[in-house]
């Protein structure tokens, strides 16, 4: 593995044994980052494979994604449930998009998004009379510590004992995950729910406000605050600069006088916090209370919302209401006797290829002589 | 038989980029020898080996093995040519067997059975044997130490079937100990047939074990001798070459006060050795201080150090009349010390970058390029603009990730981000490394400016040309502390080639 990745000049991988081969594919080094059109080709590469295993299934892939397409983008109900999936996905995705900015692989976000939906819940269940005023602030600022303290239990193993960030933060969705069954199960189950996993519905002063009769709720202004301010920390601050300086060159950074392990601790706990608040704006503005298996995955899909918009804000809102349409496309089509897990794998196709792409969009053939 | 040559290279030259580390080389080994390739690191010794062992391939020039030209384009021809490497840093899977590794790649029956397996670890160990080699075959490599991996590598090239064996450096890595056993060993596989060649840049062990030794300075051959006709005094001179450069050296200035004053440092290295010991040198203002010395006697610590990437564990630095704070970057900045260091790409500059974000990195904390956290953008991109027409960085604009531009291009531009927070010390780690001429003339001439301001430069370079010419004092490193200190008057290249290698303590122990 080591030599992959030096990638000395002279390396080459030969196309085929023989010597009589007039090409080889080599890797271009000076191709730093992904080309712009991976992400792109990434998305039409997953249909056309999904396409095949639709087809494969005796549906007509191209009715399928057209029925996909409508009911997450054409109808006034699929669109708006189409932003309200992407609210979650926007914050986790920025969330760990920061993460990656300085090369710290967090998926965690599950887990700290569901460390937040409890900790919103539990302002709910043990402080039922906060006064109206209080209430929503109170629970957007304990989710958010609560994400945060989530991010923090990977950070801090990582900082101080080279504990890899991508174990620890995937165990911990787990740890939280049985944490969320324990209380939806045991303690906070709601007595009147005919012994239904989750609590009992949230008064109406816990709920955020929606917008008109729709679903549409202020998560989606605290997510486009978060994506705003986010552009302008990273492009306009010191500290989005000292970011920017330890994602391009960590080794330099230090040069630079730059606390690497300072950086790590104050960006989980911001990941983990806007995940946190994902999970607030989830239990408060669409469920009203905490149920068992709240979050259909969403922070594993930020992952891949993060991924293809390149880490870039503009691009984190694109790509989150696409992801955020996938989902309900997949919804729509199980009337017609598809799975809505098709959305899953069409995520995963994608995934695929945008990985892949990074690799591949770097070969080129060359004549040799 | 007896004189023919198992490898002629003839009139090699290699290119990378502008840079050539070989220059119309020609190298020639007698069968069953050992022979060793000398020279200081740089000189190209490890370009001509990967040449021949098909790692690279030569821009032009004309390879022979036992007499018939061959084309040797991969490792892989190079094996089928006999021709086996041992690699600095060696190429094994640490969770596989030193047997596993050995046979890896070799044609095998689909299904590796626990007998097939078995069969080759006695294969193995009778070979190993047969060279007087110990290695634990069953082991993982993790497991063994830097000496027996090593093993497991020769193993590996004589498993191969090589007959010419090139080992790089084999004994940077060991301790004296099994740096004999190696040597014992090399001469066993002569006694064999083999063809043996080494490279190397410390004088005592060459004289010890080989049969012949090529010289190498600066990418070109220099001599070629046999070790019954030379001495160490000799190889010597000959490593670090004895005509004098171009004068670039001005008037000698009266240096003003001490400004760097470090006393009895102590610092470790990376595994836990004393990287620095009782280290103490002062530099004056207005004088360029230079430190020679092969690579790794903690030229690159000493560096740190004062820049505050590595703190230290025992001794004083007084810099500018205050004591300075221990690992602190920040306060080697406000201080006034400013580094260049070695690998610009690696820790000098953020490739994926822009010019602007480049030249920030040491004064974007500074109320002129940021206000309450805030970044001055438009003032910043100005006073950029600036900088690149000041130092006459070519770019495109200032947008331009800096890993595109060229080597000489990159080097201004860090230079020009050290010496704009008007240090009152400059360290300068190899800084004309990978550069071409003019690129160089353009650094020393801007080390010298520093100087006639009366600001000071530690300059620590393995180029002893570019050492003796440009500084006002010399001193030699080795083993992590000056051995030696000479006034540029008194600069006599053999005695400091003596000292690099190390040669003085022997002599010390004997007077």
């Amino acid at each position: 593995m080591k030599d992959s990745h030096a990638a000395a000049p002279e390396r080459t991988m030969p196309l085929a044994g023989r010597k009589r081969w007039k090409y080889r594919i080599e890797i271009d080094a000076s191709q730093k980052g992904d080309a712009w059109w991976v992400p792109i080709a990434s998305v039409l590469l997953a249909l056309l494979l999904c396409g095949v295993f639709i087809y494969a299934s005796g549906m007509d892939p191209i009715a399928v994604y057209k029925k996909m397409f409508r009911g997450a983008f054409f109808t006034k109900y699929g669109l708006t449930e189409t932003i309200v999936k992407a609210i979650p996905l926007l914050l986790c995705g920025l969330g760990v998009a920061i993460a990656y900015r300085i090369k710290v692989w967090n998926i965690g976000a599950e887990g700290q998004f569901v460390a937040g939906a409890l900790a919103a819940t539990a302002v709910t269940i043990y402080t039922p009379g906060m006064p109206a005023p209080l209430v929503i602030p109170a629970m957007i600022a304990i989710s958010i510590a609560a994400g945060g303290l989530w991010g923090l239990l990977t950070a801090i193993p990582r900082t101080y004992f080279q504990v890899n960030e991508l174990v620890s933060s995937l165990m911990l969705n787990y740890v939280a995950l049985l944490l969320l069954d324990y209380f939806v199960f045991g303690p906070w189950k709601d007595p009147k729910g005919f012994n239904f996993p989750g609590t009992a519905m949230f008064a109406e002063w816990q709920k955020l406000p929606v917008l008109g009769d729709s679903r549409l709720h202020l998560g989606l202004v605290f997510a486009l605050i978060a994506v705003v301010l986010y552009f302008l920390f990273i492009k306009y601050t010191r500290w989005g600069y000292e970011l920017r300086l330890i994602g391009a060159n960590a080794e330099a950074a230090r040069n630079a006088g730059i606390s690497i392990k300072r950086h790590i601790l104050l960006v989980m706990l911001i990941s983990g916090g806007l995940a946190g608040l994902a999970g607030m704006a989830e239990v408060s503005g669409v469920a009203h209370r905490l149920l068992y298996g709240i979050s259909p995955g969403y922070g594993y899909t930020a992952i891949i919302v993060a991924w293809i918009a390149k880490l870039h804000p503009a691009g984190l809102i694109v790509s989150a209401f696409l992801f955020g349409g996938l989902i309900v496309g997949g919804y729509s089509v199980q009337l017609i006797g598809l799975p809505s897990s098709i959305s899953s794998m069409i995520q995963g196709a994608i995934l695929f290829f945008l990985i892949a792409g990074g690799t591949v969009s770097k070969l080129r053939i060359r004549r040799i002589g | 038989m007896a004189d023919s040559y198992s490898v002629e290279m003839q009139s090699i030259v290699k290119r990378f980029g502008t840079v050539a580390a070989n220059d119309q080389v020609d190298f020639r080994v007698k069968r069953g020898e050992i022979h060793a390739l000398l020279g200081e690191n740089g000189a190209g010794k490890s370009t001509i080996m990967c040449m021949l062992s098909g790692v690279y391939r030569p821009t032009s020039g004309t390879i022979l093995i036992n007499g018939r030209e061959v084309q040797i384009r991969s490792p892989k021809d190079a094996m089928k040519l006999g021709v086996g490497m041992v690699f600095q840093n060696f190429r094994l899977v640490q969770t596989l067997t030193a047997a596993e590794n050995i046979v890896l790649g070799e044609a095998s029956p689909f299904w590796r059975s626990k007998k097939w397996m078995r069969r080759k670890q006695e294969e193995i160990e009778a070979l190993a044997g047969r060279f007087g080699l110990s290695i634990p075959v069953d082991r993982p490599i993790w497991q063994l130490s830097v000496g027996e991996q090593q093993r497991v590598e020769i193993v590996k090239t004589l498993y191969r079937g090589a007959d010419i064996i090139i080992l790089d450096e084999p004994t940077s890595v060991l301790t004296p100990g099994e740096a004999e056993a190696l040597y014992a060993t090399l001469k066993t596989m002569k006694r064999e047939g083999k063809t043996v060649i080494l490279t190397t840049h410390k004088l005592k062990e060459v004289m010890a074990a080989a049969d012949h030794i090529s010289v190498m300075r600066k990418g070109k051959m220099i001599s070629s001798l046999s070790v019954a006709d030379t001495d160490e005094r000799e190889l010597a001179k000959l490593m670090v070459g004895k005509e004098l450069g171009e004068q670039r050296h001005y008037e000698r200035r009266t240096a003003g006060k001490p400004l760097l004053s470090v006393r009895g440092l102590e610092v470790a290295s990376d595994h836990g050795r004393k990287a620095l010991e009782g280290m103490s040198i002062t530099v004056h203002e207005g004088e360029i201080v230079g430190i020679a010395g092969v690579a790794g006697n903690g030229q690159k610590e000493l560096a740190e150090t004062l820049a505050g990437l590595l703190a230290w564990k025992r001794g004083t630095v007084h810099f500018n009349g205050n004591e300075l704070r221990n690992g602190s970057v920040i306060g080697a900045i406000e201080a006034g010390i400013s580094h260049v260091p070695e690998n610009r790409m690696r820790s000098g500059l953020a490739g994926s970058l822009g010019i602007v974000d480049n030249l920030l990195f040491k004064s974007y904390r500074s109320r002129e390029r940021s206000r309450f956290g805030v970044l001055r953008t438009g003032s910043n991109r100005s006073w950029s603009q600036r900088l690149v027409e000041q130092f006459d960085v070519k770019t495109p604009n200032m947008d331009t990730p800096v890993q595109q531009l060229s080597g000489g291009n990159q080097q201004k531009l860090l230079f020009a981000r050290e010496v704009n927070h008007d240090p009152l010390l400059m360290i300068a780690v190899h800084p004309t490394q990978g550069l071409d001429i003019g690129a160089a003339d353009g650094v020393y001439r801007l080390l010298n400016g520093m100087r006639d301001e009366g600001k000071s430069v530690l300059l620590i370079s393995e180029d002893l040309d570019e050492v003796i010419d440009l500084s006002d004092r010399i001193l030699v490193i080795y083993n992590g502390r000056i051995v030696l200190e000479l006034a540029r008057e008194e600069a006599d290249r053999e005695l400091i080639g003596l000292y690099m290698a190390g040669l003085h303590v022997g002599e010390e122990e004997a007077g």
